[in-house]
């Protein structure tokens, strides 16, 4: 049942324009990136030569792109997310699925595998270029594995908020500009503990993308796991919650 | 065919501190149809909701062939297809995907659902609109997908909110026959503001005031209930007495014009009437029977309980 909801959505996404253009606009500006890195990787080839200990191609190519298109994702993903039980409100057609022999959780987690779905093939795409590196040197493939795996967390975490507050109004805006808000106070939310010394590594841990950074450089921490698959399965129950109350008001 | 298949109990429901249902019960039996009839904002549409699952009650039980709405919901909605007042359509979808999306989701295994589909897009005329857009369908047609939706699993009961709101007088007809038919295998609720639809459609009759029932019986009983009226006109000019004389004349009136308006008790036929005006040479020559016993019983009760609440 879930995976019938989720394909229908990942399909409805396709129908309309919005995840096309997106898809291209992050390709096409990542791909530039990507370029622009590489061609830095060159100028430094020769000084790297000289070092011990240096960094390898996925830490100066594939890290920092990365790290980019997660922070372009961050103000996109709200985008994609706003639509999905704010426009069935609107729409009023949110009845159909109540009205059928299935669970809220059914639903709900239905939607989130929508998203996942077009996560994965989001993340896939940018992928390609680290792997297009392999024609030409060998990057560190275990370190390519822990940064998709990063990728498709910390994705996975961004749709879960925006699924969260898509469910809370019928605006498509308010839900798009509220999970934007959410987003990015989870990103800025450590830049205040270098100053502050009590709460610091509280500010730090609920930080999205400080967690996501362990990743990037390859470093398989569970702690980070465990943070991104939490936030993950608290926004879903929040979710359901909001759509389970609705039918008491 | 005595089976009860909706099972309504005591049910209340608040908006917060506005009262939509009061204390509502009535049963459903299997294969009736039943017109569920209130002026708007009565709690129509809000009972209509409770039933199918998509408001929590706020006291009270429904329970549908047995299932109980709120302890096994999932049991209880595959009984059941829904048609709210607003579609439920998704306008980016063809109806062939549409449809085959709604028969998934009430878990219609996969080879059979082929077949379902074609069973219900003949049955609702959508058989040459398949690979058509919803959004691009007219009104009336959406209405039909809507009706297809609610009927494609082949369920027990179906609750039709309002579905000839803003349909032209043809679609109507259509889908009242399409009601009917849907009537002769099924249970309907079918939910209305217009009472020519309950006369045409229903074997009986719930009408629904703030939230309270206060009317309930077969339609047929209706019809026979209620004295009838009839306007008549005569190329003579008669006396009102002579014509209140007649057997089963309770009333008569003079329009003026040669016409009167004659009221019979309870289950009279006009012969006195019309054997009088032959042999005394009336020249009788409109006699229309005034059928509005429902609309006038719908005003009479609604209005009392509005004067009441005044």
């Amino acid at each position: 049942m879930i995976w019938i909801i989720g394909k229908r959505e990942f399909v409805a996404m396709f129908q309309a324009p919005l995840a096309w253009v997106i898809l291209a606009v992050i390709q096409f500006i990542l791909g530039y990136m990507f370029l622009t890195n590489l061609d830095n990787f060159f100028l430094l080839q020769p000084q790297l030569m000289t070092l011990q200990n240096t960094p390898g191609v996925t830490d100066i190519v594939v890290a920092p792109l990365m790290q980019v298109a997660a922070i372009i994702l961050l103000m996109v993903m709200p985008l994609l997310t706003m639509r999905s039980i704010a426009e069935e409100k609107r729409n009023r057609s949110l009845t159909l699925l109540v009205s059928a022999p299935l669970s809220m959780t059914e639903i709900v987690l239905g939607k989130f595998a929508g998203l996942m779905l077009f996560v994965l093939v989001l993340v896939s795409m940018l992928m390609l270029m680290p792997l297009s590196l392999y024609l030409g040197t060998t990057p560190d493939s275990g370190k390519l594995l822990s940064i998709y795996l990063g990728m498709l967390l910390l994705l996975g975490a961004f749709s879960a908020i925006g699924l969260y507050l898509s469910s809370l109004t019928e605006n498509q805006t308010i839900a798009a500009v509220g999970s934007f808000g959410i987003l990015l106070m989870l990103w800025i939310i450590d830049w205040l503990s270098e100053s502050v010394t009590s709460g610091q590594s509280l500010l730090a841990y609920l930080s999205l993308l400080g967690h996501h950074e362990s990743l990037l450089e390859g470093v398989f921490d569970s702690s980070d796991i465990a943070y991104y698959l939490l936030l993950i399965a608290a926004f879903l129950g929040l979710t359901i919650r909001q759509l389970d109350r609705e039918r008491l008001l | 065919m005595t089976e009860t298949l909706i099972q309504v109990e005591n049910l209340s429901r608040y908006y917060q501190n506005h009262r939509a249902i009061n204390q509502l019960s009535f049963t459903l039996k299997a294969g009736e149809v039943l017109g569920f009839l209130g002026p708007n904002g009565a709690g129509k549409s809000t009972t209509m909701q409770v039933i199918s699952g998509n408001l929590a009650p706020s006291d009270g039980e429904v329970k549908i062939a047995g299932y109980d709405i709120i302890d096994t919901p999932r049991e209880a909605k595959s009984q059941l297809g829904y048609l709210p007042e607003h579609p439920p359509l998704y306008r980016d979808a063809s109806v062939d995907e549409y449809l085959g999306y709604c028969a998934r989701l009430h878990r219609i295994p996969r080879t059979a659902i082929k077949a379902a589909l074609s069973k219900v897009k003949a049955q609702c005329g959508l058989e040459t609109n398949g690979a058509r857009l919803i959004r691009n369908l007219s009104k009336g047609y959406q209405q039909r997908v809507g009706i297809a939706q609610a009927i494609i699993h082949d369920p027990p009961v179906v609750i039709l909110d309002e579905p000839t709101v803003g349909l032209d007088p043809i679609q109507i007809r259509e889908i009242r026959d399409l009601i009917r038919s849907l009537g002769s295998e099924r249970s309907v609720i079918l939910s209305t503001h217009m009472l020519s639809e309950v006369q045409a459609t229903c074997d009986r009759v719930q009408i629904i005031r703030a939230g309270e029932l206060i009317y309930n019986a077969s339609t047929e009983s209706l019809n026979h209930r209620h004295e009838i009226s009839c306007r008549i006109a005569l190329r003579k000019v008669v006396n009102i007495e002579e014509l209140t004389a007649l057997a089963g004349v309770e009333q008569a009136e003079a329009l003026g014009d040669g016409r009167y308006r004659l009221v019979f008790g309870a289950d009279v036929t006009p012969d006195a009437l019309v054997a009088n005006a032959v042999q005394q040479q009336w020249g009788l020559y409109e006699l229309i029977p005034e059928q509005q016993s429902l609309e006038d019983l719908f005003i009479e009760l609604t209005q009392h309980e509005a004067d009441n609440a005044k």
